[in-house]
């Protein structure tokens, strides 16, 4: 009886989670939405551990809707590339949910705690499609859903503060911008070869071996279209406001996962696809990817020194930390995706754990959470606070964290392939990390006024130091994380070579 | 000039993609941004019907005499952009509606104006 829905993981680990969503929009209950949520979510966690057995198995899912064959059917993929990312995908999104429920019962109306779960739900579902799809328009349809319902979860933090309202404007605009760019490429790439699906798309276009300028258009246009929606550099304008005004719970979410899987497949669609042009990727990756990253590096750090709200500081630190990915992924080699994959890894368990952190303080302060509000916090809420200085300490990279490992095989890829130059530059960038970091334990720790300890929520602590213990664990055992990112790396560079 | 008539559809979705581009970049108020976005989406959504077109092609249904037919493929992608658009539409002008609601103004201008009191 079980093994019909094991049968179908592939398929189910996205529609599960979209259906469950169609069915609690309209529950009344403030505790069942929530409920549901979770045993779904334990559920695709069951269905993402079945294909990566299936996966040590087989090596290779390929999973046809409606049993229609590859070119013609729309089909999701499931292979070494992107298996590490379901499951760290799968792990997160279900701690994150247990997280929520204390957090959005005070930051909104409980009684649209139906309608939250819900759309929360539709953000799963449609960002693990993206992980999941092999076919160019799915992927779009996927790309909007998740867009659409953020947005609207963003747009939930402006009960408040109304600036969430502007936020999410902006990002429904620029998103929406970025979504069509990516669909004109999608245009292009179906006039000049019929076919949707990404392995047909290798060799139709493999015909135009010598270069047409339509091809080059498209591609053109998919890749930015894609790096709006991955908040690459100059056209990260929507990512501060929009994680920093959102729900904690929310940004959360979005700031751990959303832009990480787009820049997944952002890179899947570089080396898997646009890999037969060796000329037009290397220039996008040398004189586009490359200097865009570094400015995202150093810009992205430099704004985050002279921010005064907590969140709007983490999403510029963002706005650093997938500059530090792209440099890893424009190396073009294999060293340079590993240690990209293992910084998405990474990052996403730093960014999550800190907006864990920060989304406590909010509602324990109940208003923003700035510099000054954070004031003997580490006296007074000592639990999270010691949660809080470690997942800092792992974003600038200190030995025994997991931030550290990132940096690590960074520098050694970056040493590999002798630019000098971007090492120093990442390492002045890490220096420059600590001040920002420093300004936050500063206030708490070192300031006069000294507060008694006072009760925390063990609902919302226990999510957070989770967290907190497997950034230290992968920080001290970190053969899982590589394992998993070599394995990415190795299916993405077997690509290169055929 | 050859190649102008023959790719008019190109330049025609390009002419159209880039007003409705210049609407949102341009306009101060919130709604004709939204409008504007209309405008680009369906400047796409034409590209892609008019890249099926076969000359003289009918519509893809089996019959005894053998026709040229279109593409349909681009017509059911379409069909699910349209959609999307739809709905993406209709979040914007409830966020704008949201906007009015607690600014009483969908003036980009005015808003800020208003935020940089607010900060003070």
């Amino acid at each position: 009886m079980f093994n019909i829905f094991l049968d179908d993981a592939a398929a189910l680990v996205v529609v599960l989670p979209l259906l469950i969503s169609a069915i609690i929009a309209f529950m009344p209950s403030k505790i069942w939405p929530w409920i549901i949520s979770l045993v779904t979510l334990v559920l695709h966690l069951v269905l993402s551990l079945h294909l990566l057995k299936e996966i040590s198995i087989s090596g290779l899912i390929i999973y046809e809707f409606g049993n229609w064959e590859p070119p013609w059917g729309i089909s999701f993929k499931i292979d070494g590339v992107n298996i590490g990312l379901q499951l760290l995908f799968s792990i997160f999104v279900l701690i994150s949910t247990f997280y929520s429920r204390k957090i959005f019962l005070s930051e909104i109306d409980s009684r649209d705690s139906g309608k939250a779960y819900s759309l929360w739900l539709l953000a799963i579902g449609s960002l693990n499609g993206i992980i999941l799809t092999n076919d160019i328009f799915n992927l779009f349809v996927f790309l909007e859903i998740s867009a659409l319902a953020s947005i609207s979860l963003i747009a939930l933090g402006a009960g408040q503060n109304r600036k969430a309202l502007l936020a999410a404007f902006n990002y429904l605009i620029i998103g929406a911008i970025g979504a069509t760019f990516y669909v004109i490429g999608v245009g292009f790439a179906y006039a000049m070869t019929g076919t949707l699906n990404m392995n047909d798309l290798v060799i139709q276009l493999a015909q135009y071996s010598d270069g047409q300028l339509a091809i080059f258009a498209g591609m053109s246009f998919m890749l930015i279209g894609l790096m709006v929606k991955a908040a690459i550099f100059p056209v990260h304008i929507w990512l501060p406001p929009a994680y920093s005004y959102a729900p904690s719970a929310v940004s959360t979410l979005l700031a751990a996962l959303a832009t990480k899987t787009i820049l997944y497949f952002f890179v899947r669609l570089l080396y898997e696809v646009f890999i037969i042009y060796p000329s037009y990727l290397s220039l996008f990756l040398d004189f586009v990817l490359y200097p865009l990253s570094l400015l995202a590096i150093f810009i992205g750090t430099l704004i985050a020194i002279y921010q005064d709200d907590i969140k709007k500081l983490l999403a510029f630190s963002s706005i650093a930390q997938i500059g530090y990915i792209t440099l890893a992924f424009s190396l073009k080699d294999h060293s340079g995706i590993t240690s990209g994959f293992i910084h998405i890894f990474n990052h996403a368990l730093i960014k999550g754990g800190l907006f864990m952190a920060v989304g406590y303080f909010a509602i324990l302060y109940k208003d923003r959470v700035t510099l000054s509000s954070l004031r003997g916090f580490g006296y007074k809420y000592p639990i999270t606070s010691f949660a809080l200085l470690i997942c800092g300490l792992s974003l600038i990279g200190l030995p025994l964290t997991n931030g550290f490992i990132s940096k690590l095989y960074l520098f050694q890829a970056l040493y590999t392939n002798q630019m000098y130059f971007s090492i120093a530059l990442v390492a002045v960038s890490s220096a420059l990390a600590v001040a920002y970091f420093w300004k936050i334990v500063e206030q708490m720790w070192f300031s006069e006024i000294k507060f008694k300890s006072e009760k925390e929520d063990a609902y919302i602590y226990l999510p957070i130091w989770i967290i907190t213990v497997s950034i230290i664990f992968f920080g001290i055992y970190s053969s899982p994380i590589i394992e998993f990112s070599n394995l990415s790396a190795d299916y993405l560079i077997s690509g290169y070579q055929n | 000039m050859s190649n102008f008539i023959y790719f008019w559809n190109h330049f025609a979705f390009i002419l159209l993609m880039v007003g409705g581009l210049f609407i949102i970049i341009t306009s101060q108020n919130y709604l004709k941004k939204v409008v504007g976005l209309a405008i680009f989406q369906t400047a796409v959504f034409v590209f892609f019907v008019s890249l099926a077109k076969v000359l003289d092609g009918t519509a893809p249904i089996l019959t005894k005499m053998e026709n040229a037919y279109s593409n349909p493929l681009p017509h059911v992608l379409i069909l699910t952009a349209i959609v999307v658009g739809v709905a993406t539409s209709a979040l914007g002008l409830a966020l704008v509606l949201q906007i009015y609601r607690n600014y009483e103004t969908i003036e980009e201008k005015e808003i800020q104006s208003l935020e940089l009191k607010s900060d003070k």
